[in-house]
């Protein structure tokens, strides 16, 4: 259980970065992403002739750069200024790790960093959008959460899933203020955790994942605002009654258990109808889900989601 | 020995170059691409810092210049008023004209939608007088008028920190500030039932 990938399996970042990335190997992984979540591929034309342009994600859009997706983090263990986190975060140790999975499971099991690295690595480009307004589209490395849940069988009682973030107040100077129930934790719905598109992320850019963006594993749901997609977990218990996250504990009234990209309900305090797309000037209009409506929306058929926000 | 009109004079100097600063530094990060990946939030949220800040501290001239004796103190209320209100301006327009790129369909949502953008404007507003008669010849053409007018600068402050109040993820910078003007505003009572006593 303990197969590292090869790192060959891992798109060198120079691919990213160099024109026509979508014409060499990168053919290939981007299909094979953009298949296995059922979305339209950029494909190449019949002619063999390959677009020459930098790597988009599904609409079409470009990828934030490397630079702007790790010095631009909101990470409140570390501090609340996005900017400061990279620099705080040189010092974490996020190898060895550990993470638990637990609770109304058949087999809880114990995942070591390396049995993490040992599923099979997809690329995923995602949308992240922030509950803040803003936006980046980010290339991750990772491997969808249902094959893990799978590994440790949750039980039919089980109905949802909850996350931790480690606690190491030592290494993490914003734990050390009290004003926040530490740990973070988040939750989802069985199915929602079960859903192809909700990744657990170990790498973006072709790179291991940097200790600000949530290393050594993260979790990613794209269709939700950025603050679902915990970072740095060390536990995973599947429970019966949903569970409480550290922003519902902070401000029940402004945060649902849901927080599904929405711009038709309006925060109580901040609408979410447009965002900024971090390297644009000027705003663009938020899509219902963060533009993954056609493979999430019948996850809440029939859910009011005003009331579920 | 220093006369007061030299600790006026000291603390004007001191106020001009304390105010200009933040801008010399939002034009220099501007201008070697020093901001964040995110320069207009940047913008928004370092010009609405500085506004407040010397919004808070124009309003404790008063009571500070009294508890201390420094009565001169008193002069520093209007050049720290009128720095507060160039910040709000430049705030404003980072918002109507780079946030929202003077997109008048969306700034009027935000406006409805967002409580907060709300209160900011109405801050806006009630400061807005209070700048253009900030002259010596306006207090004049004014008369009792204009003090009149001028105490719409605690609505104005108590707008400004409804804003940052509700458009704070977490509520404690936002509370402290309340807190400081609260207690501006608490000195403030015995100095008016001073004042009232006298007349
Ligand atoms: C004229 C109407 C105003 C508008 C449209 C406006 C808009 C905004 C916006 C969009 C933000 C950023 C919110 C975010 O990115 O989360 C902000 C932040 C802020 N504004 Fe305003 N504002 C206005 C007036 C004012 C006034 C009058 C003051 C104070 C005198 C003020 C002080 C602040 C402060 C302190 C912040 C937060 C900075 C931080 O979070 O560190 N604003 N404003």
């Amino acid at each position: 259980m303990t197969r590292l990938i090869p790192s060959s399996a891992i798109t060198p970042e120079s691919l990213y970065t160099r024109r026509g990335f979508l014409g060499i190997a990168g053919a290939l992984s981007a299909a094979t992403l953009l298949a296995a979540c059922g979305r339209r591929a950029t494909e190449p034309t019949l002619s063999g002739e390959q677009p020459a342009s930098e790597p988009r994600d599904e609409l079409d859009d470009p990828l934030n750069s490397f630079e702007q997706i790790t010095n631009y983090n909101n990470y409140y263990e570390f501090t609340t200024d996005k900017q400061e986190v990279a620099r705080l975060a040189t010092s974490f140790r996020s190898s060895p790790w550990e993470l638990e999975v637990g609770g109304l499971v058949a087999r809880p099991r114990i995942f070591a960093l390396e049995d993490l690295l040992a599923f099979p690595q997809e690329e995923r480009i995602y949308r992240l959008r922030c509950v803040e307004g803003w936006s980046m589209v980010i290339p991750w490395q990772g491997f969808p959460l249902h094959q893990l849940l799978r590994m440790v069988e949750p039980l039919p009682t089980a109905r949802y899933v909850r996350f931790e973030t480690i606690f190491r107040p030592e290494e993490m100077p914003g734990q050390r203020d009290r004003y926040y129930p530490w740990p973070y934790i988040e939750g989802l719905r069985l199915d929602e955790a079960m859903h192809d598109l909700t990744l657990m992320a170990t790498g973006l850019y072709g790179r291991t994942l940097p200790p600000q963006n949530g290393a050594p594993v993260r979790l990613v749901v794209p269709w939700k605002y950025g603050f679902k997609s915990i970072k740095a977990v060390v536990r995973i218990e599947l429970t019966e009654q949903i569970p409480t996250s550290l922003w519902m504990a902070m401000a029940p009234h402004e945060y649902g258990f849901y927080a599904n990209v929405n711009p038709e309900v309006a925060h109580p305090r901040w609408s979410q109808a447009s965002e900024r797309r971090i390297g644009e000037l000027g705003r663009r209009p938020t899509l219902p889900f963060n533009g993954y409506a056609d493979e999430v929306a019948m996850l809440y058929s029939g859910m009011d989601l005003r009331r579920n926000f | 020995m220093s006369s007061p009109s030299t600790h006026l004079r000291q603390a004007s100097v001191g106020i001009h170059l304390g105010a200009l600063f933040p801008l010399l530094l939002l034009l220099i990060d501007s201008l070697l691409g020093r901001l964040s990946v995110n320069p207009i939030q940047d913008l928004t949220l370092r010009t609405g810092q500085v506004a407040l800040i010397l919004l808070l501290l124009s309003l404790s001239c008063t009571p500070l210049g009294r508890l201390t004796g420094w009565t001169w103190m008193v002069a520093l209320r209007k050049p720290l008023g009128l720095y507060s209100f160039l910040y709000v301006s430049l705030h404003l327009l980072v918002f109507v004209g780079l946030d929202y790129g003077l997109d008048g369909l969306l700034i009027s949502q935000a406006i409805a939608e967002k409580r907060y953008v709300l209160a900011g404007l109405v801050s806006f507003l009630l400061l807005l007088p209070l700048a253009a008669t900030s002259t010596r010849a306006a207090q004049r053409r004014l008369g009792r008028w204009w003090r009149r007018l001028h105490w719409l600068v605690y609505p104005a402050a108590i707008a400004a920190l409804l804003h940052y109040l509700w458009l704070s993820k977490v509520a404690r910078v936002p509370i402290l500030a309340a807190a400081l003007l609260l207690a501006l505003l608490l000195l403030r009572i015995p100095l008016l039932r001073q004042r009232l006593r006298r007349r």
